[in-house]
């Protein structure tokens, strides 16, 4: 790989403003293609789901999918737009074999969706206005596989495989207008913009908008120009950037980058540059010079869409509650500071555990369950929470169960141990496990005064005042219960044989 | 015995066929032979279903048996343009870059034919991709004129009219994107017809010039294309241009011709330099023989008219551009050049430069550049501005009268090789025929008689409102009969025999 040269980003905000161009591509969770009736199911076998339309052959027509119209419509409106009352699709002519008809059907000059905003809340709680310049409905192309070569990539391949189980899918191209005045807080403020951009399409449910998927992917337009300057400087523009950590690490890396060219009196070359996902940088692709020409014109196989304005009207009156402001009613009910929300945000864990409150827990409960033992679980097998095998109901019945002192916290751990191992529901598992607080008062002091007896020398610490050593003793008797006592009442109960106060 | 089965209409084979006169294998068996006879000269087919036909004829005939009520063209055989996709059978669209490749879908044409019951003999020749008005443009080699075989049959459709004019068929199915349709029936005698645009799906039909492609019927009587027109039209929902809305009611119009009472529109535009002097003669006789039927004539002007050839070869050209883009070498047809160390990109450029004739290159390249940026405004922008004028022309004329009549082209037939170099000549051919395209509205083109000077037929077109096709039957029935009564004879009658 070669070496860039980078200045310090400090010393590059101090010179030059950074403006940025967010593209972002979501595939619509629709059942069936944009233009054609094949499904859109991830994992089949390859070209398994095509017909003559995605297909392109010859004589095929596409027919537009009226729910990827509808999911638009919703996007631009939850993105504040203008609904558009008469547009047209359009094609954009150029060659590459995943591309079945050597034109993608996409739109141009009449998007469905244009001017709007999404406000965007940054980690200490600031909230920045995003605009949209456009959003606009498109379809997306085959995927290619490489053979042969080192990389994966078209460069040394032997042949490429081509799959056009993709082609066709609906895609929604969400484009900001140039983002000014970030300063040095660019990077990040694009990445809230992308992870507020997918809490909002997930809470539309028109796609699940997994990142690690490629359901929604991100180009990172990046261009410096120095301070007090009005006119941008020449954009590079990073492609396929496809998790939040490398959205903000592509933007740091090219305003970093951008800075060394300029301060060593370079010019910046329009290109396209593809990020490393291993080290954060990017390398350059494309020379794009403007000459590129997509030869456009509006899609003569196509009716124009008109959406009615009534049934805009209707859609609107539908849109759910906006993720930042369902959010920040959250977190005032649930108690929660700014930062720990955003901690529940990242972890995935605002569905959790909203469902598990719904289920009857209390939100302190729910909140600890889910980002402390089940979020490790997550983090450790690679799963996001909501592919646990574990349903919001369990976790309140498990909460329930410590709330009423049948479990403490290091039984219900092992209760949701054995809950997500298969073993059945949180009761199952008790029942199994023999998982249940040992609350016989005759059986926990003898198991007292068992440990007393075998601790002669800790128990004259504690008779000499060192309450603090009372811990080893409880922890004797916990273990000597297979952990199943209430610690605090063993705690009291040493304490009252030895005759100390507590 | 099967030359009488061969020229009977349409209409009366199906009847034959009804009553048990005729079986349906008997009927496809006489024009396949009569194919056999004479397609070697002509060479309207590319490729003859003899099976595939002979077992539709079967199906029509165990329905017939087992009392099953036919539809009104069952059993009636049909030459089907080779660029409506036929599932399991060739589809070439005149192109050496589609040479072998078997469609695994069919049209919603082929699908309908075939729900009417109506055997489909074969495929017929065309100019390739529909571009070119005689045939000549086949990478298969030209088609002959049956009225003079060293002449063209006019194209794109020749091959479906001179199947028509050469009895191999009785139905033909044709599309017309400037006149493929109606230019064919006008120099071979024969009736064509260019519905609505939207009136028949064109789902399936392989994409020359997506706004403008029409599939329409072609036939030797104005009633068989009546029939035909109602057998593959109406809504598909595999066609999103296609128009939801009931078929006018061709059949209904084709038996009860008359113009008395009707304002009939003859265009000043319509006339002048370039039409050959028996052309203009049999056209003006036959506006004498619709005042004469009881109509009225009306002069019209329709001065953007005269901009549609230029607006049309920079539409078409563009559209063309994209729709050929597909034809890549990666899916499907031909390949070239694929030896293991050349790129796709070279593969595609070689299966290319191989696989598309030269009409077809210059339109992709006219096409490619009508719509480059800097360029996209001055040209494909104001042919699109030209062609809202010609509609706007189009709906005055049609508030001052019901129909229009015009020659359907400038001159008959003409030598096969005399415009071959020469394409502004070519292009000439279409004159007449373009605006309807560019309105997309519809027309018919139906024989008016024999130009003197050649003894080669000439076409009368009729141009009606969009959705209005019945008013082409209903004038199209007088004229055929009012000129049969003339003749004595149906005009192809006259033509010689092969």
């Amino acid at each position: 790989m070669t070496v860039t040269d980078l200045v310090p980003y400090d010393d590059a905000l101090a010179a030059y403003d950074p403006v940025m161009g967010l593209e972002v591509h979501v595939e619509l969770g629709t059942k069936t293609k944009m233009f054609c009736g094949c499904s859109t199911e991830l994992g089949a076998d390859a070209n398994s789901q095509t017909c003559p339309t995605c297909l392109g052959l010859p004589g095929s027509l596409p027919v537009v999918n009226a729910v990827g119209v509808e999911s638009a419509v919703k996007i631009g409106l939850a993105l504040h737009c203008e609904i558009a009352e008469w547009c047209r699709f359009a094609r954009k002519n150029y060659f590459y074999p995943d591309m079945p008809k050597n034109f993608q059907t996409s739109q141009y000059d009449e998007p469905i969706a244009f001017d709007g905003y999404l406000d965007v809340q940054l980690e200490d709680g600031e909230v920045f206005r995003v605009e949209i310049e456009r959003a606009h409905m498109e379809e997306d192309t085959g995927k290619s596989t490489h053979v042969g070569g080192a990389t994966g990539r078209i460069h040394g391949a032997s042949h490429s495989l081509l799959d056009y189980n993709r082609a066709g899918i609906p895609l929604i191209e969400i484009v900001t207008k140039p983002i000014e005045g970030a300063g040095e807080r660019a990077p990040e403020v694009a990445k809230a913009y992308v992870a507020e951009l997918r809490e909002l399409i997930k809470a539309l449910g028109v796609s699940e908008a997994r990142m690690e998927m490629g359901q929604m992917r991100c180009d990172v337009n990046l261009s410096l120009r120095p301070k007090g300057r009005q006119e941008f400087g020449t954009r590079s523009e990073t492609k396929n950037v496809n998790s939040l950590r490398s959205v903000e690490r592509a933007a740091r890396f090219e305003i970093q980058r951008h800075a060394a060219v300029l301060s060593s009196g370079g010019t910046i070359v329009q290109e396209t540059r593809h990020f490393h996902e291993e080290d954060g940088s990017t390398t350059a692709g494309r020379i794009k010079d403007n000459a590129e020409d997509y030869r456009y014109f509006p899609e003569p196989d196509l009716v124009p869409v008109a959406p009615p304005r009534e049934w805009v009207e209707e859609l609107r009156s539908t849109l759910p509650e906006l993720p930042r402001v369902r959010r920040n009613r959250l977190r005032e009910e649930w108690g929660v500071s700014e930062h720990d929300m955003q901690s529940i945000l990242n972890a995935g864990a605002i569905g959790p555990i909203v469902a598990t409150i719904e289920a009857g827990a209390d939100a302190a409960a729910a909140r600890k369950w889910w980002m402390g033992e089940l979020a490790r679980n997550a983090n450790e097998t690679g799963r996001p929470l909501e592919g646990l095998p574990i349903t919001p109901a369990q976790v309140a019945r498990v909460a329930e169960l410590v709330k009423g002192g049948d479990l403490n916290d290091k039984l219900a751990r092992q209760v949701i141990e054995g809950v997500l191992a298969g073993e059945g529901d949180p009761d199952t598992v008790v029942e199994k496990r023999g998982l249940k607080v040992v609350s016989d008062e005759g059986a926990l002091t003898t198991a007292v005064e068992e440990a007393i007896a075998g601790n002669p020398a800790i128990a004259d610490k504690i008779r000499g005042g060192k309450v603090a050593a009372a811990g080893a003793l409880v922890g004797a008797v916990m273990k000597a219960t297979r952990g199943q006592a209430d610690a605090a009442r063993v705690k009291e109960l040493i304490l009252a044989q030895l005759g100390v106060e507590g | 015995m099967s030359d009488s089965i061969i020229k009977l209409t349409a209409a009366e084979t199906a009847a034959k066929i009804a009553s048990g006169e005729l079986t349906a294998v008997e009927v496809t068996e006489a024009h396949l032979a009569r194919i056999e006879a004479v397609d070697e000269k002509v060479h309207a087919f590319l490729h003859v279903d003899r099976e595939g036909a002979l077992a539709q004829a079967r199906a029509v005939d165990a329905k017939r048996a087992a009392g099953e009520k036919l539809g009104p063209l069952a059993g009636v055989p049909l030459a089907l343009k080779d660029i409506f996709t036929t599932e399991g059978i060739p589809t070439t669209v005149g192109s050496k870059i589609l040479e072998g490749w078997i469609p695994p879908y069919d049209a919603t044409v082929t699908k309908r034919l075939k729900d009417a019951d109506v055997v489909i003999l074969g495929k017929t020749n065309m100019d390739e991709f529909a571009m070119g008005s005689s045939t000549e443009n086949s990478a298969y080699g030209p088609t002959g004129n049956p009225w003079d075989l060293t002449r063209i049959p006019g194209g794109s459709g020749g091959g479906s009219s001179a199947a028509l004019a050469a009895f191999e068929a009785p139905l033909a199915i044709g599309t017309d994107t400037g006149g493929s349709i109606r230019q064919p029936a006008a120099v071979t005698g024969t009736v064509g017809v260019k519905p609505t645009y939207g009136g028949v799906s064109r789902y399936g039909m392989v994409a020359f010039s997506s706004s403008l492609d029409q599939g329409g019927p072609c036939a030797r009587t104005v009633l068989d294309a009546a029939l035909l027109h109602e057998a593959i039209a109406g809504h598909d929902p595999l066609d999103s241009t296609s128009i939801d809305a009931p078929v006018p009611p061709v059949v209904e119009a084709a038996r009860n011709g008359s113009v008395a009472g009707m304002r009939v529109g003859v265009v000043k535009q319509f006339r002048g330099e370039g039409y050959q002097a028996g052309v203009v003669q049999r056209f003006d006789e036959s506006v004498e023989l619709l005042r004469k039927l009881g109509a009225t004539v009306v002069e019209l002007d329709c001065p953007s008219f005269d901009l549609a050839l230029s607006a049309y070869y920079l539409i078409a050209p563009s559209e063309c551009s994209s729709n050929l883009a597909r034809f890549d070498a990666m899916r499907y047809g031909l390949r070239v050049g694929d030896d293991g160390t050349r790129s796709a990109e070279e593969v595609t450029a070689i299966t290319r430069e191989e696989g598309f004739g030269d009409e077809v290159k210059r339109r992709v390249i006219l096409g490619t550049y009508a719509l480059s940026s800097g360029y996209y405004d001055a040209y494909y922008g104001s042919a699109q501005k030209v062609r809202t004028l010609i509609t706007r022309d189009f709906e005055r004329a049609f508030e001052e009268v019901d129909v229009i009549v015009s020659p359907t082209t400038p001159t008959t037939a003409f030598p096969i090789g005399e415009r071959a170099d020469d394409p502004m000549a070519m292009y000439l051919a279409d004159l007449c025929t373009i605006p309807t395209n560019l309105a997309g509205n519809a027309a018919m083109s139906l024989p008016c008689g024999l130009a003197p000077e050649d003894g080669l037929p000439v076409g009368l077109q009729i141009i009606a409102p969009a959705m209005k096709d019945d008013r082409l039957y209903k004038v199209g029935a007088a004229v055929e009969a009012a000129f049969v009564e003339q003749w004595g004879h149906p005009l192809l009658e006259e033509a010689p025999s092969l």
